[in-house]
């Protein structure tokens, strides 16, 4: 699925400049807002990854 | 004309008074280091790394921790994403038994010898204690013989004991700041009864890790206070934090802080703290980027956190222990922390 909302901050992709939010995904958060949605999901991080729960778009892991 | 007293040069000092004798800086010293000129900074970390070979050893202790219970925690630290307080995008969630066991196995995989098990909350209460016992018992029955510690805010007597007798061996509870600045910090709870918690935890013989969170908006010399502070409980292990500016707390816009100033704390606290376990923990990732990571381990740090943090990341753990076979530091053995 394309990616509408930005993972860090939740606003739409084409909005604003992600490009702080970007670095911030790429160096220390998982994702907080589902991309498709942008609903809050349930994030679980462990030492070696994480997972992020969207009630309605299901489950992203870091793989 | 009397001449000028010449300036006793806080460096030349410190060799003498904490490499030598393994005394550890007074306040005013603390903060005549955070003081330094940045054109100063190798030296410092020089003598820094120095102490920590003398004192410390070359072992690096390295550890995994993990979050059991995350977000909605009644306090308000206002650097913390996982209050409840603040409109931050961490959801409430809580880890079941076998990602806790899951977890402790990734950990001891990387060659760590501690994992921390980690709550957001004021206190535990009885589930969380249950689920932290079941955990215990689920890891060991894992075949993982790795230290257990553990972090749950402040205790009762009664959970001291209880946490003792189920073989949790260290508990982390940060003072997170100086005692002057706390309130500008936590509204909800006072420095003093952190305290007392960790008074009960030494008394109790559990080893005590104790840090804090470097760029809150203290003073130097709130540091260099925060600094001489740690160093009366006598920490087992300090676990010195950078702000991560987490959006929605209150902190959201603080600056990160800038890698000068954050090698001279680590040099300075290392200088304040001769004997303790110095540990590099949350974020250094976007203070210091890999380079000062490697300065960091070179001047006067001996203990990292591999892997992610609580509800931030770090590197991946591999790049870590190379960093640290790359600095020929060997990694501390289970064996020599039984």
């Amino acid at each position: 699925m394309t990616a509408v909302y930005c993972g860090y901050c939740g606003k739409e992709v084409g909005e604003a400049d992600h490009s702080a939010c970007a670095k911030r995904l790429r160096v220390i958060d998982p994702p907080r807002f589902c991309s498709v949605c942008a609903r809050r999901m349930v994030v679980q991080v462990t030492p070696a990854g994480w997972t992020a729960t969207c009630s309605r778009h299901g489950e992203t892991t870091s793989g | 004309m009397t001449a000028a007293p010449e300036q006793v040069d806080v460096l030349g000092a410190a060799r003498e008074q904490v490499l030598e004798r393994g005394v550890g800086l007074s306040e005013e010293q603390v903060l005549a280091v955070l003081s330094l000129s940045d054109d100063r900074i190798p030296e410092l970390l020089e003598l820094a790394h120095q102490v920590r070979m003398r004192w410390c050893g070359p072992e690096v202790e390295v550890e995994g921790i993990v979050s059991l219970k995350t977000g909605g925690c009644p306090e308000d630290c206002h650097f913390c994403s996982q209050s409840g307080q603040f409109p931050s995008p961490v959801r409430s969630a809580w880890l079941d038994i076998p990602g806790l066991v899951r977890a402790a196995r990734q950990t001891r995989d990387t060659g760590a010898t501690e994992f921390c098990i980690v709550a957001a909350v004021r206190g535990p209460d009885k589930r969380l204690l249950s689920q932290v016992r079941d955990g215990v018992k689920a890891i060991r029955a894992d075949g993982n013989d790795i230290q257990i510690a553990c972090s749950l805010g402040m205790l009762t007597q009664e959970q001291v004991d209880e946490l003792v007798e189920m073989g949790v061996h260290r508990y982390n509870h940060n003072l997170e700041t100086a005692r002057s600045h706390f309130p500008n910090v936590v509204t909800t709870h006072s420095w003093e009864e952190r305290w007392d918690t960790l008074k009960m935890v030494r008394e109790a013989g559990m080893e005590v890790c104790c840090g804090g969170i470097i760029g809150m908006g203290e003073t130097l010399a709130q540091r260099a206070e925060f600094a001489v502070q740690l160093a009366a409980l006598e920490p087992d292990e300090v676990p010195l934090n950078f702000l991560i500016p987490n959006p929605g707390t209150p902190y959201e816009n603080y600056p990160v802080v800038e890698g000068t100033e954050a090698l001279k704390t680590v040099g300075a606290f290392r200088l304040a703290l001769p004997r303790t376990i110095l540990r590099f923990a949350g974020g250094r990732e976007l203070t210091f980027g890999d380079l000062g990571a490697k300065q960091g381990m070179l001047g006067g740090v001996n203990a990292i956190i591999v892997g992610n943090y609580l509800t931030n990341l770090g590197r991946p753990a591999q790049e870590d222990l190379d960093m640290l076979d790359e600095l020929s530091m060997p990694i501390k053995e289970l064996s020599k922390t039984l």
